[in-house]
């Protein structure tokens, strides 16, 4: 595969440390993505893996430590101002919304496309009519990528779960994402959800080039998607490579399996 | 037995059709009653759409609204000038709200918000008697009270000013909440705040501006019901009208509530003119109370609000 040559990482995190009051959540974690690249971010229950996450989106501040997103710092933005860098997300505990049917859900991801005079879209003419048909049009594209032709109609929150982290993953796209963060795309699916999820995520990957940066408990998974591991525990990064280099770490097996004490 | 159901489905449509005159003016005067509910059931409206929130202080708020611009002619500013302050007092007092009450609340549950506003509803009632004083106070705006004849209609010139501002007021919040983007962006707001702020809208950008407006319909309210009746405390009671005008139409929908009003304000007008005697009087204080319980039994989402489904 070849890739536009990338001039320097989409992310940088420096150091970044999140607290609540006295708890550290994320303690001086520094990692990059690169262009183009998959990146997993795995770690035990409470490795702090969302709240880092969380900082990286603008619902936390680091208190210290920076964020960069492609070369400029970003570390004090608010979320809608870091969505309007090209940062698309999707949540742990799908994030829907559920009155809307699937269609509106994900034309809700192009609104910071969307420009015009409200009188004009008042009526639904001219210039306000072509822009709303032109962004249905791309939605569409993405409603066949993700191959949910047949739920578009229906109302969000009717929709097994599995479905609906589907759904999640189509608003985020719909706002053309340089970089996608993923919060357990693939929590409480079954295998072969599981399998069509990793297929969507890798066929975004290489058909948009999109950069992703996942979390993901599901250790076979990570292994056959990712480009690289970074393996949090207890707010503090332990390991970070290639996937099979990741495996054989001895922090990292310690952290799943536990250590003995003696 | 058949005099009783002569009474009460035939004698009433005879007596419209006797006197037509008489007939319009009963319905003038509901349709004008029936803009001011919908009026204010368009400020608990438009909160209701962008946080999923009942704004208990809605009808506060129009008191409020009342009271500044009252407290401010009284203090001999012209009244354009006196309007335009009163605007930026509302606008600022939605700034306040967002700033000190919504933007701690995010990301929790509506009852919290909802509990908040009847904090809020408590404040600026004190707040307002404090800083304008408790006495009841006519509004003069410079639209005279008195009637002229057309047809033989009688038409008050002050509820006909009244009726055509709150038309054209509600008409461009209709047309500004009806467009697909703006509209989108309310209910992603309405449904889940976090969602909202991920896929970059401006949370807080989104409150402020449906709060300034909601303020600005509450200054209209105000004026329009302030002139009738006097700037007084009964003033934040209207709002309590205003629940069943939002049962009727639905919640979340602009259309519904001026539909929601009109409906009450002339169904209570004919029930009482017409009806009223037959139960001695007084349909006016229940007509619409009734009228939204049945609703909620038949059709609890309203006219046109949105059915709300729940995955079980």
């Amino acid at each position: 595969m070849s890739y536009p040559a990338p001039a320097g990482p989409v992310l940088e995190v420096n150091g970044v440390s999140v607290r609540f009051g006295a708890l550290i959540a994320v303690n001086q974690v520094s990692l990059s993505v690169a262009r183009g690249q998959i990146v997993a971010i795995i770690g035990p229950n409470g490795a702090g893996k969302t709240t880092l996450l969380n900082a990286v989106s603008g619902f936390y501040h680091p208190y210290e430590g920076r964020i960069a997103f492609e070369g400029k710092d970003r570390t004090r933005l608010q979320p809608p101002d870091v969505a309007a860098l090209g940062i698309a997300r999707t949540f742990q505990n799908v994030a829907l919304f559920k009155g809307m049917s699937v269609l509106d859900n994900i034309m809700t991801g192009r609104l910071l496309k969307m420009r015009g005079s409200f009188l004009l879209e008042a009526l639904y003419w001219g210039p306000a009519k072509r822009q709303e048909l032109e962004h249905r049009a791309f939605v569409e594209r993405i409603i066949d990528f993700l191959e949910i032709q047949a739920i578009r109609k229906t109302p969000a929150g009717r929709l097994p779960y599995g479905l609906q982290k589907r759904v999640e993953l189509a608003r985020a796209l719909a706002a053309e994402p340089k970089l996608l963060l993923l919060d357990e795309p693939m929590a409480g699916m079954n295998v072969e959800e599981k399998e069509d999820m990793c297929r969507f995520i890798l066929d975004v990957n290489h058909e948009f080039g999109t950069t992703i940066a996942l979390i993901e408990h599901d250790m076979g998974v990570v292994m056959d998607i990712s480009d690289r591991v970074v393996v949090l525990d207890y707010g503090r990064k332990i390991a970070d490579g290639p996937p099979a280099e990741v495996r054989k770490d001895q922090a990292v097996r310690d952290a799943y399996l536990g250590v003995a004490h003696e | 037995m058949s005099d009783l159901l002569y009474m009460v489905l035939v004698a009433p449509f005879k007596d419209m059709a006797g006197a037509p005159a008489f007939l319009v003016e009963v319905l003038i005067g509901g349709v004008f009653a029936g803009l001011m509910y919908s009026l204010v059931a368009l400020g608990f409206v438009l909160i209701y759409k962008a946080s999923g929130v009942f704004n208990f202080a809605q009808g506060v708020m129009v008191l409020f609204a009342a009271l500044t611009l009252v407290g401010l002619l009284e203090r001999g500013a012209p009244v354009v000038v006196a309007l335009a302050l009163t605007v930026a007092v509302m606008v600022g007092l939605a700034y306040a709200i967002e700033r000190v009450v919504l933007r701690p609340l995010v990301n929790q549950p509506q009852i919290i918000l909802f509990m908040a506003t009847i904090g809020l509803n408590f404040f600026l009632e004190g707040f307002g008697e404090m800083a304008w004083g408790a006495n009841v106070k006519k509004l003069d705006i410079g639209i005279p009270d008195r009637s002229f004849i057309v047809r033989g209609v009688q038409i008050n010139e002050l509820e006909l000013t009244a009726a055509v501002t709150a038309a054209v007021l509600v008409t461009l919040l209709a047309l500004f909440f009806q467009t697909t983007r703006i509209g989108r962006a309310l209910r992603a707001v309405a449904d889940d705040h976090e969602a909202a702020l991920s896929i970059g809208i401006p949370l807080k950008t989104i409150w402020v501006v449906v709060w300034s407006v909601a303020g600005v319909v509450a200054i209209v309210a105000g004026l329009m019901w302030g002139a009738k009746s006097g700037v007084q405390f009964s003033l934040s009671l209207i709002a309590l009208k205003a629940l069943p005008v939002l049962i009727l139409g639905g919640f979340e929908s602009v259309p519904g509530a001026i539909v929601g009003g009109l409906i009450i304000g002339v169904g209570e007008k004919l029930g009482e003119v017409y009806w009223g005697p037959l139960v001695g009087g007084a349909i006016e204080n229940w007509f619409a109370y009734v009228l939204a319980l049945a609703f909620l039994l038949v059709r609890p989402q309203g006219l046109f609000g949105e059915k709300i489904i729940e995955r079980v």
